[in-house]
């Protein structure tokens, strides 16, 4: 057992990194259908931005502890302006007009990082504490491999207290509950969804730093993929729950790994998996592990 | 109802913009030439690379003479985006500029997705770094000046067990791209012949994780990896194989001789050895020549990955355009159909080497160079002169 | 006498309209379909017609696409996210199925000349004659495209329909991955050729007519032949009482459950006939491009369409036609200018733009529809001769109106 664990460790411990990157980004998705009920498809894009602002930052010689607050910060600003912009007009309308709006901003991100890229591949700058290689139980790998799961950890413990113990937390919560009556009550809409996306973005920032110095190129379509992984992950954990997204991230993130230790033939299968698994759990559970019983707003 | 006249009446103009915008030529007379690369997308890098050798050489020798006129000759860009879906309607903007004869693609699939319009539209295509042999095979039009997969892949098969003593291969390449896969067929064919285990593995597109395929390696026992793929993903790979540890030693085919490549190996414990059709430092003249030109402009600078190092594909594509100025001079015309008609008949001593073609279209080319990548100045070193067996 | 003029009275001006407006459309399309066959035969080739021909060929096949995503975006509200994934079986099946003997050992080169060892068109050439054989192939493979995109449809269908809104969407979108994963498989390799190229196929220059000893081409007509059909089928369909049923579960599902329609029975209706004509739609995408890949059938691919469908007018057929064209013309042709830096009006060299510009411009004006008119081009309304007939009227009325108003004054 030990044996058979120890010769496949190297794929646990890419697939637990991944699993945590996959975290960071699921949350975004979650939070923000949680309170809007809408699935944003421009999130991985946002994650993608914020590590071609990184690329740029470094190469306009930015030193780097300047870069990464202002991937940071651009992240987030960039998350509230797609908001304000993109989303708010069209709170009314029908759900659909919201999600083509979001499919549409996507559309745009990837399309101006093409236009700024020229359509090459950008190098990620290595960021020097992260990237340092070091060796455990037998497995080589990055400093960022084994950062990635504690960091995630600790951010998400930090958002669970503040959702459940702040007092913007708890307009959050009323939000997700019951959009309508929490207005009512004389809770600032706006103020909470820009929230929201100010937590998404940020985590989504701090996502792509990780992510990105594990794996070190940039390129448009950098976000469509982790993007779409992490929104199973929302969905697999039960959308709307926090732990669930994180729980949901960590298991795409290993079986997509163990899939590949499979080798050969089955390798095609890795990206497949997760949508296998999406379309299983929305078969048999469609409220995903952790989810409430959703209660069918008419 | 009034929108959509509104609409309909501003798509008008710019349709009648677009329509009238051929006859602004003065007198003089031009031969245009259609460069059929990628400029964006996964090969876009590469593409860019390819295009500048052409660049150069139109710089150098703007200019041909034909049945004693001289003709300016054009360059007329299309991007196919690496992406064979968008392959059809790039080639058709070539046609219906009405270009003479075309230069392109770097990777295999688009070319071979274009084939058919220019086959239709008669004109002739010479294939510049495209290896796969699907590309000329059956077709008259499409000619190459590189040499072929199955040259290619043997040559790493060979190099792995004569000279890095390996008995076990693992090949990596994308799913649907031809280039990866045909060259790890005819490696795969070649390493069994000499007696080696092959173990093949594809990863699908846009793919960033390349941990576990390494790992796979790793465990399989594997002496040597093969993967041929866009530099978008040897990038990854280099990078993730030196954070592994992996000592296994990294074979790329011509895609991975490239400046970017070779930079990420510097000061990293890894091993890259590369087949390709040019060495640095074979033609100084030539080099000093286009070195200089590059960094004289900005952006040229910026497509060939921000240094001045000479990528084989833009020797290639420099060599391309020259053959192309020979056909142009053979057939004593502008018209693509007597081009091609002359084209099978050219020679032309190239800085990559003597280029003259067979009956199939492709270029009679039995040596590929292999480099390797020195970890301490991040150059590239030459290795050998690999002939098939 | 008096019988005939009591007829006359008793058609209301509505009928009129109505037969006018189809006489009109039918004179429209015959006009339509003697200059492409004119284009395809008789008119030199020149700058203006090369670019043009495969606009109007991939603007036929991406309109009849986008009217089967409406049908059932649009018209009965499954916000399904699967098209490109039904385009794929489309275009697999067709390709596989008419891909010459002789042709198979070079296409199929790493599965031994594959497992399939027939081709329709060439089955029926040689019975029926090269050209009409080739003709009659071709639209049988489209059909087994239809039908296998249509099967899979209705395999799929089962769980995911029971699924709602975003849910369904997310799962259809799954599903697409699943299948071209399948699609590339090296398991499948013998049929599908993995994830390599098919190529070698019956193509749309293959589509030639014989009328005593000439040949005619038919390969700018033929997309929009086939498309024409299909979308008229899509049109009479969404004009029957299926249709109504469409729109009544799209306006509401459980207003329209208590009216007595079985709305499993209806969705699944509308799902599969919509995959159907996606799967005829992505043959036809197979013989305009004369490759295909399952790596092209990606997700982006079904956000295209619907982004055109939404340009269009969710809701309109004649829209997401009109929006097709656009679309397709302005991104392969009237908007290539903004990529290579040149302005059509004189020689002015532009910094800004370069590769991609093109897209940032395209996926701005999107955004502005998207945003700003969230109707589209067309809203829910039809273009139609019968329309604009009684709008025309409608304004002439009024306008004798007032002149007996001022008369009277």
């Amino acid at each position: 057992m030990i044996e058979f664990l120890h010769e496949n460790f190297r794929y646990l411990l890419s697939g637990i990194s991944v699993g945590g990157q996959y975290a960071l980004i699921a949350i975004g998705y979650t939070m923000v259908y949680g309170i809007l009920r809408l699935i944003n498809f421009a999130h991985g894009d946002v994650f993608m931005v914020a590590g071609l602002i990184m690329v740029y930052a470094i190469a306009a010689g930015l030193p780097m502890w300047l870069s990464i607050i202002l991937v940071l910060v651009l992240t987030v600003v960039l998350g509230v302006v797609i908001e304000r912009v993109a989303y708010k007009p069209l709170r009314s309308s029908p759900r659909m007009s919201v999600m083509i709006s979001a499919i549409g901003v996507s559309y745009l991100l990837q399309n101006c990082a093409l236009y700024f890229t020229g359509g090459l591949p950008r190098s990620y700058p290595s960021i020097p504490f992260l990237s340092k290689q070091i060796t455990i139980w037998g497995a080589t790998t990055k400093m960022v491999t084994v950062i990635t799961p504690i960091l995630t950890l600790v951010l998400i413990f930090a958002l669970v207290f503040l959702i459940n113990h702040t007092k913007i937390g708890m307009a959050m919560r009323a939000v997700a509950k019951d959009f309508e009556t929490s207005q009512l009550m004389g809770i600032k809409i706006n103020s909470v969804i820009s929230f929201t996306f100010v937590i998404g973005c940020f985590l989504a920032a701090v996502g792509s730093l990780l992510y990105f110095s594990n794996y070190t190129t940039v390129i448009p379509t950098s976000g469509a993929m982790p993007g779409l992984k992490a929104f199973v992950a929302a969905v697999f954990g039960g959308i709307g729950s926090i732990p669930g997204a994180v729980i949901g991230a960590f298991i795409i993130g290993i079986c997509e790994n163990i899939i590949k230790a499979f080798g050969q033939d089955w390798t095609v299968f890795s990206d497949a998996f997760t949508f296998v698994l999406l379309i299983v759990i929305l078969l048999v559970k469609p409220t995903g592990i952790f989810g409430e019983k959703a209660t069918d707003k008419v | 109802m009034k929108k959509f006249l509104a609409l309909v009446l501003a798509m008008l103009m710019v349709f009648s913009l677009c329509a009238c915008d051929n006859s602004s030529e003065s007198g003089e007379k031009v031969v245009k030439i259609g460069v059929y690369e990628p400029q964006t997308g996964a090969n876009g890098a590469g593409g860019k690379q390819e295009i500048l050798g052409m660049q150069y050489a139109n710089a150098q020798n703007p200019t041909v003479e034909i049945g004693g006129e001289t003709y300016k000759v054009e360059l007329v860009y299309a991007d196919n985006e690496s992406d064979t879906a968008k392959a059809v309607s790039a080639a058709s903007k070539l046609v219906a500029e009405g270009v003479s004869v075309v230069l392109g693609s770097y990777g295999s699939s688009v070319a071979i997705a274009a084939s058919d319009t220019f086959k239709e539209a008669g004109i002739p295509a010479i294939g510049v770094t495209c290896t796969n042999p699907q590309v000329t095979e059956g077709n008259d039009h499409y000619f190459r000046i590189c040499f072929l997969d199955p040259f290619q892949g043997t040559v790493h098969a060979n190099f792995a067990k004569e000279q890095l003593k390996a008995d076990t291969i693992y090949c990596l390449g994308e799913l649907g791209n031809d280039y990866d896969q045909g060259l790890i067929n005819y490696c795969k064919e070649a390493a069994e012949k000499l007696g080696m285990k092959v173990i093949t593995e594809s990863f699908p597109k846009d793919n960033s994780d390349f941990t576990s395929y390494l790992n796979n390696a790793k465990k399989e026992g594997a002496q040597a990896i093969f993967a041929p793929c866009s530099i978008q993903y040897a990038q990854l790979i280099v990078e993730q194989a030196a954070a592994l540890g992996i000592d296994i030693p990294l074979l790329g085919s011509d895609t991975w001789d490239n400046n970017t490549i070779v930079g990420a190996t510097k000061g990293k414990d890894v091993q890259v050895y590369v087949s390709t059709f040019y060495q640095e430092g074979a033609n100084p003249d030539f080099e000093k020549g286009i070195k200089e030109w590059i960094n004289s402009d900005a952006k040229n600078l910026e497509n060939n990955g921000g240094n001045d190092m000479l990528a084989a594909v833009t020797v290639m594509g420099y060599d391309a355009y020259m053959v192309a100025l020979e056909a142009i001079k053979a057939a004593g015309s502008t018209s693509p159909a007597d081009i091609m008609a002359a084209l099978p008949g050219v020679h032309y001593s190239g800085i990559s080497g003597d280029i003259s073609f067979n009956d199939i279209g492709d270029a009679n080319r039995d040596s590929a160079v292999i480099k390797k990548a020195n970890n301490e100045t991040g150059e590239w070193e030459f290795v050998a002169v690999q002939k098939a067996a | 006498m008096n019988k005939t003029m009591n007829k006359k009275v008793l058609r209301t001006p509505d009928e009129v309209a109505k037969r006018q407006g189809m006489w009109l459309t039918i004179v429209a399309l015959v006009i339509l379909y003697v200059a492409l066959f004119a284009l395809d035969n008789f008119i030199k080739p020149s700058k203006f017609t090369l670019m043009l021909i495969p606009v109007l060929k991939k603007g036929a096949i991406y309109s009849l696409v986008c009217v089967s995503m409406n049908l059932l975006n649009g018209f009965t509200g499954l916000f399904s996210l699967g098209q490109a994934g039904f385009m794929l079986i489309g275009a697999y099946a067709y390709a596989i199925f008419s891909i010459p003997a002789a042709q198979h050992a070079s296409v199929y080169q790493y599965f031994d000349g594959g497992a399939i060892q027939f081709s329709i068109p060439e089955l029926l050439s040689n019975a029926l004659g090269a050209n009409f054989g080739s003709f009659l192939g071709a639209v049988i493979c489209i059909i087994i495209a239809g039908l296998a995109a249509a099967i899979f449809a209705a395999l799929i269908g089962i769980p995911v329909l029971r699924l709602k809104s975003d849910y369904l969407a997310i799962a259809t979108l799954g599903f697409a991955e699943i299948i071209r994963a399948i699609f590339q498989w090296n398991g499948l390799g013998a049929i599908t050729n993995g994830s390599n190229l098919l190529r070698k196929y019956t193509a749309f220059s293959d589509m030639k007519i014989q009328i005593g000893s000439q040949v005619f081409k038919l390969s700018t007509t033929f997309p929009f032949l086939i498309a024409m059909i299909s979308i008229i089928i899509i049109v009479l369909l969404i004009n029957s009482s299926y249709g109504r049923a469409f729109k009544a579960i799209r306006d509401d599902e459980v207003a329209a459950e208590a009216m007595g329609i079985n709305l499993f029975k209806h969705k699944m209706l509308s799902f599969v006939i919509s995959s159907f004509f996606a799967g005829v739609g992505g043959a036809l995408l197979a013989m305009f491009q004369t490759t295909v890949q399952a790596s092209a059938f990606m997700s982006a691919m079904t956000y295209e369409l619907l982004l055109i469908v939404v340009i269009g007018g969710i809701g309109s057929v004649s829209g997401s036609c009109i929006a097709a064209f656009l679309y397709i013309a302005c991104s392969e042709w009237w908007l290539r200018f903004l990529d290579s830096g040149m302005l059509p009006f004189g020689n002015i060299q532009v910094s800004f733009f370069r590769d991609g510009f093109r897209k940032v411009v395209f996926s701005v004006v999107i955004m502005i529809i998207v945003l700003f008119f969230s109707q589209g081009i067309m809203g829910n309304k039809e273009l139609s001769f019968a329309g604009l007939i009684r709008k025309i009227k409608a304004k002439k009325a009024a306008k004798a109106e007032k002149a007996q108003e001022g008369g009277a004054a």
